[in-house]
């Protein structure tokens, strides 16, 4: 053991030790330091008291203050339910039809619907409704696939379209690529988008199509393409192509249909959050009355 | 400044004898290995088993192997925490049950994209194929990659009775028969085909084309699967996880 002296400059005790005439200081951990180290000792340990923390054999310390993640999540929820409540009873026992009466109940439908909106819907319908041509319809125009009034829409969320269940909305068009030769689906297309064609209301019957359009779609989507909503067949006397307007998108569609699906809402929402989405859907531009 | 501390025993006494300093590191060591690894030796107990769970199907557990390839775990959690906002969003809370057969589990701890825990039956297979072909076509502020190529890779499905017995001998109960179908129960759930062996083995499996390519089973096929299945297996409407009775 080599000898320890004192450092002139700090007044310290060096370790004795010395390396090529280094010396190494004894300067001990500061007090600051040692006192910080002391309460965070302090603190884990009345933490490991009064929150839980390790397993027990049976089951697990639960802590003197009886806290829980769960407990506080009931809690946070519980006084969010409270302070909507009187809205909300008041939401479920208002008939459908009414709650836009009430100017109150339709701003806080709207307010909630308008969340739950952008949340839920608008990945397919986009965050202002506009939908997508090609893939998902547009909420903001007055045509109505299932039907546009607010008990048709609140049944729409609910059970969805083609999900499944007993309610959800069903309809299926057959595939004609494998009924009508490639001529005959190109002549019944022509027939289709003549349809919406004002201009051609004279001149429409003598299509060649004409005759194929009164056999194969007709019984389902109206002899002037009127459609139905019931059977779920969209109309074809408006301007409003979901899967596309021109001739080819038409084609396509008649030889082997594109059948959009939404899911169901209600496993997923409660029914209080529908009805503020069905206000909201509702509102936002084409309901009807 | 306690500078009579070179007079008391200290760290230098320590550090002076290797078999005490050797004796009382084992010893810190020995504590922060046991709080860490004891509670894994009792999982059987903490984790309480939940009604509807049920392992994989071959298709989506395929599924599974590509979001883990893609990396998809680095951007989107799979854990919903027990918070008002986040249970708001997107559902019940996660439970431990409900990821019992995850080998490897992909709670992840990162969100620059939703967490997904709760992704099953949100949107239709429509969607996710437009969303996985360019994710900006259905969400315009969207900054998640592009995964086109998935549509047209085929399946690689050859394998995945040797991925399910592997999965087995770390506890996933699949049986021999489960092992020895597993490719056929691919084919059964992308093609909505003799479905019924499928069905009995994965109840509530959905079936059915994910892709929109009737007749090719592609890559895309059984990662929308996989999503379309996450956290849809327990029906908290019915299923309490609190202990408390309905």
């Amino acid at each position: 053991m080599s000898k320890q002296e004192r450092d002139p400059l700090t007044g310290q005790l060096t370790t004795g030790h010395e390396w090529d005439g280094i010396k190494e200081l004894r300067t001990p951990i500061p007090n600051w330091w040692l006192i910080t180290f002391v309460v965070t000792w302090v603190f884990a340990i009345g933490y490991l008291v009064l929150y839980p923390s390790f397993a027990t054999t049976k089951d697990y310390a639960r802590g003197l203050l009886g806290w829980s993640s769960t407990k506080e999540l009931a809690e946070a929820t519980g006084r969010a339910r409270d302070q909507q409540s009187a809205w909300r009873t008041q939401l479920l026992a208002t008939p459908l039809e009414k709650i836009e009466a009430n100017e109150e109940l339709r701003r806080f439908a709207m307010a909630g619907g308008q969340a739950a909106f952008n949340e839920n819907c608008a990945g397919c319908h986009g965050v202002g409704a506009g939908g997508q041509i090609g893939q998902f319809p547009s909420l903001i125009d007055d045509d109505w696939l299932w039907g546009g009034k607010v008990t048709d829409i609140h049944a729409t969320i609910r059970h969805g379209i083609r999900d499944g269940g007993d309610e959800t909305r069903l309809s299926a068009m057959p595939a004609f690529g494998e009924i009508l030769k490639p001529e005959e689906i190109a002549a019944t297309a022509d027939f289709v988008l003549s349809l919406s064609d004002r201009s051609r209301d004279a001149t429409r019957a003598s299509l060649p199509g004409a005759a194929l359009y009164e056999t194969n779609c007709a019984a389902c989507h109206g002899a002037k393409g009127e459609g139905s909503r019931d059977g779920g067949a969209p109309r074809l006397d408006d301007a409003i192509w979901l899967y596309g307007s021109s001739r080819e998108a038409v084609i396509r569609q008649v030889a082997d249909p594109k059948m959009g699906q939404m899911p169901a809402w209600q496993s997923r929402l409660d029914e209080a959050t529908i009805r503020m989405l069905t206000v909201y859907v509702h509102t936002l531009g084409g309901g009807e009355k | 400044m306690a500078k009579s501390s070179d007079e008391r025993v200290n760290h230098g006494t320590i550090e002076r004898s290797t078999t005490l300093l050797f004796v009382l590191s084992f010893l810190v060591v020995a504590i922060g290995g046991l709080v860490e690894v004891v509670p894994l030796f009792r999982l059987d107990e903490t984790i309480k088993p939940v009604e509807g769970v049920r392992p994989y199907t071959p298709l989506e557990q395929i599924g599974r192997n590509i979001y883990t390839r893609e990396g998809c775990y680095t951007c989107h959690s799979q854990q919903v925490r027990p918070f008002r906002d986040e249970v708001e969003r997107y559902g019940h809370y996660s439970i431990a049950a409900e990821s019992m057969y995850d080998h490897p589990f992909l709670w992840g701890s990162k969100r620059t994209g939703p967490d997904l825990a709760r992704l099953g039956g949100k949107y239709s297979n429509a969607w996710h194929v437009a969303h996985m072909i360019n994710p900006r076509d259905v969400v315009p502020v969207s900054i998640m990659p592009a995964y086109p190529f998935l549509q047209e890779r085929e399946l690689k499905f050859d394998d995945i009775g040797e991925h399910l017995q592997a999965l087995s001998k770390v506890g996933v109960p699949y049986d021999g028969v489960a092992i020895l179908s597993a490719a056929d129960d691919v084919r059964a759930q992308a093609t909505g085909e003799k479905t019924e062996a499928l069905l009995a083995r994965y109840p509530g499996a959905r079936i059915g084309d994910f892709d929109g390519q009737p007749g090719r089973i592609t890559e895309m096929d059984a990662l929308i699967a996989y999503l379309q299945v996450l956290g849809t297996m327990v029906d908290f409407s019915k299923v309490r996880v609190d202990g408390k009775k309905e």
